[in-house]
């Protein structure tokens, strides 16, 4: 079992046509189940075209129509990614998984909006994410395939290279993952770490999670408080929150890694996940053995 | 993004936002030049002379001098300009101060406070407002939440005349004045919403004894991902005010923040990059930077980030932690080895590398002859690194 994808996804690629796009696309096919899962593409201008005998189509909804898709993945560059999030919700994809990074946050405030107002059942991952994989099955994204192991360990987190490390680790002690969900690391997005707990919590296939966090906004506290009142179904939850050393009011890469107005310290974090019941490490060397330490 | 206060008057002048009148200067001469233009109308016979740095909490560093005659502008223009400016948020050193804003006197009947950003839970703007104007506003928020009151704006309605003229009502605004209020707080809005900034901050927004309602201050930051539609906040950048190591590491599409510490690091990866300065501070030592050298890192990019790292006196050795997924780990061992013969590498330097041809990577290092400490995860990495440095 896994959340959110496995290998009966039906994927759309917008932006296959890119540099970025065809690179990755490529990368997803080899991995695993992924020659059948990765079924179209979209480029409005190269509808009929095809890459590596994947089909193109003017839009996402006629490779709906004609594939059946029910899950999208963007390359789009920024100007424009935030309308091809909207093209996917409007032709009601299950899940939308945006890659591309450096999107204004306004674009993503009025995207939301506009999705909340039209009660959008489509399930939004990032932007600002590696993507989502279901270890063995799919992957959808950008991390590296090979260090995943099938399993029944949950990720996720706001950092790309931290979740390889994370998954490094767990895959080393042979703790496998059954998904592992990178959720950006942009202030205004889609799945927060409340969201893909949640979904873990009710997942029979997985038994414990890893959660990542780093400084910035209260994403990791609102699902730690989540966790302890209302969660029914508990399994253990470890965490690591990066960012102990980070100056306030310098953003730390991540658009919304940023301390600000002396709230979303790590310490804080930390503190917040300690009360809730989820063990925590500062040491990030560590997170695969404090998972394994709460089994 | 940021800009000076000058700059953030000028953008909510266009939205209607009422402020005194003044004009930036960077001369003394120029600042007696636009006293005596002020002067003529001048009600209340006083200036205010203000240091334009980005930093807040200027007027308690000394940065903002009231003066009373066109003698007075003149010696306050030449006590702030040029001095170094230290408040809460310039570190030790503080800031030059290469530019003054010469404004006209208010006469101040009431200050308040108001401010927006991106409330990331709603993922709404979020207006903040408080009738305790003029002062640190982290405070109030601490001491007497009770003082703040938000109004979360609706993207496509924006701020309504309802929400503006309740808001303004909470926090003292009299009557007569919550035309003008509701004037300058959708203005407020319409120039955060358009000109895609990040934060924008009337501290303090004033009542005039005439009941007037104007803006004593502005602070405005952007997003740095929307400045690519923006030419116009573009140009208001004022280099002088940004750490030039940032301003270098931007030209080769590196992510870099100078810290304290003396041990330098290059990771790809934000949430890495942190782990690994958080792993330093846990062994005992202190990290001398932020450096993220991205996904697509080139033996260029990986010099450069050595250049960087080293035109910082403070830094006694390197630590590179590198989680090779898409990027290869060959392709970054041979951008060290590159990087560490330019730059005559003389101070210890450390390396993990993790994931794709990681052994081809690690076989590179070791025949590069360099002395290159391999460490096998991060702990090892940051505990060899410390030791190094300390020489322990």
């Amino acid at each position: 079992m896994s959340i959110l994808i496995d290998k009966n996804t039906r994927v759309v690629t917008q932006g296959i046509t890119g540099k970025t796009g065809q690179f990755h696309t490529t990368m997803c096919k080899q991995y695993a189940n992924g020659a059948n899962c990765f079924v179209a593409g979209v480029n409005p201008k190269k509808a009929g075209e095809s890459f590596e005998d994947i089909p193109i189509y003017a839009t996402v909804k006629e490779a709906k129509e004609q594939q059946g898709v029910n899950a999208s993945v963007i390359y789009v560059p920024p100007p424009f990614a935030a309308a091809a999030i909207w093209e996917a919700v409007e032709a009601d994809l299950d899940l939308v998984i945006c890659i591309t990074e450096g999107i204004p946050v306004r674009d993503m405030v009025a995207l939301k909006d506009r999705m909340r107002k039209e009660g959008r059942k489509t399930v939004l991952c990032g932007p600002n994410c590696p993507g989502i994989i279901t270890p063995d099955e799919i992957k959808i994204g950008i991390m590296p395939g090979h260090i995943h192991k099938q399993g029944r360990v949950g990720v996720v987190s706001r950092s790309g290279t931290l979740t390889y490390e994370a998954v490094g680790q767990l895959s080393d002690l042979n703790l496998g993952q059954s998904t592992a969900v990178g959720i950006g690391g942009d202030p205004v997005n889609g799945l927060k770490h409340r969201d893909v707990l949640e979904l873990f919590m009710n997942d029979p296939g997985t038994d414990a999670v890893i959660m990542i966090g780093e400084i910035g906004g209260s994403d990791e506290e609102a699902a730690a408080q989540w966790y302890r009142d209302e969660c029914r179904n508990k399994k253990p939850v470890v965490g690591f929150i990066a960012g102990v050393t980070a100056p306030a009011g310098k953003r730390m890469g991540h658009a919304g890694a940023i301390i600000s107005g002396g709230k979303g310290t790590a310490q804080e974090k930390l503190d917040v996940l300690e009360s809730c019941g989820i063990k925590t490490t500062k040491n990030p060397a560590e997170m695969g053995l404090l998972l394994q330490s709460v089994l | 993004m940021k800009i000076h206060e000058y700059q953030g008057k000028e953008i909510l002048r266009k939205y209607g936002v009422a402020t005194p009148r003044g004009f930036p200067c960077f001369s003394v001469d120029e600042a007696v030049k636009a006293a005596e233009t002020l002067g003529a109308q001048l009600a209340t016979k006083r200036w205010v002379v203000k240091a334009q740095i980005h930093a807040g909490g200027r007027g308690k560093g000394g940065g903002v001098k009231l003066a009373r005659s066109l003698d007075e502008v003149k010696t306050c223009a030449e006590q702030i300009l040029g001095m170094q400016l230290k408040t809460h948020q310039t570190g030790p050193a503080g800031q030059q101060v290469r530019r003054l804003l010469i404004e006209e006197g208010a006469d101040i009947k009431a200050e308040l406070y108001v401010g927006m950003v991106v409330d990331r839970v709603t993922q709404k703007v979020c207006l903040m407002a408080s009738s305790e104007g003029g002062m640190d506003i982290e405070e109030v928020a601490a001491n007497t939440p009770e003082k703040i009151h938000k109004v979360f704006i609706d993207p496509v309605a924006g701020l309504s005349d309802a929400e503006a003229d309740a808001v303004a009502t909470k926090i003292g605004i009299p009557v007569a004045s919550l035309p003008q209020a509701r004037t300058a707080l959708q203005g407020l809005y319409k120039a955060f919403w358009e000109t895609d900034a990040s934060l924008a901050e009337i501290n303090p927004l004033i009542v005039t004894g005439d009941g007037r309602v104007v803006a004593l201050d502005a602070k405005m930051n952007f997003d740095a991902n929307a400045l690519y539609r923006h030419e116009d906040i573009v140009a208001m950048r004022d280099l002088d005010e940004e750490d030039p190591a940032e301003i270098e590491a931007s030209k080769f599409d590196l992510s870099y923040i100078s810290l304290d510490g003396n041990i330098g690091c290059l990771v790809n990866g934000a949430g890495l990059a942190m782990a690994t300065m958080d792993t330093i501070k846990l062994f005992g030592a202190a990290p001398a930077n932020f450096l993220d050298v991205g996904g697509g890192a080139t033996t260029e990019k990986v010099t450069e980030a050595f250049k960087l790292m080293l035109a910082n006196p403070n830094v006694k050795g390197i630590l590179v932690n590198i989680f090779g997924g898409i990027m290869r780990c060959d392709t970054i061992a041979n951008g060290i080895v590159a990087a560490a013969r330019e730059v005559h590498l003389s101070v210890p330097l450390v390396v993990r590398m993790r994931g794709t041809n990681e052994d081809i990577g690690k076989e590179i290092l070791r025949d590069s002859g360099l002395p290159i400490i391999a460490a096998s995860d991060m702990a090892d990495a940051a505990r060899k690194i410390v030791h190094a440095v300390s020489g322990k």
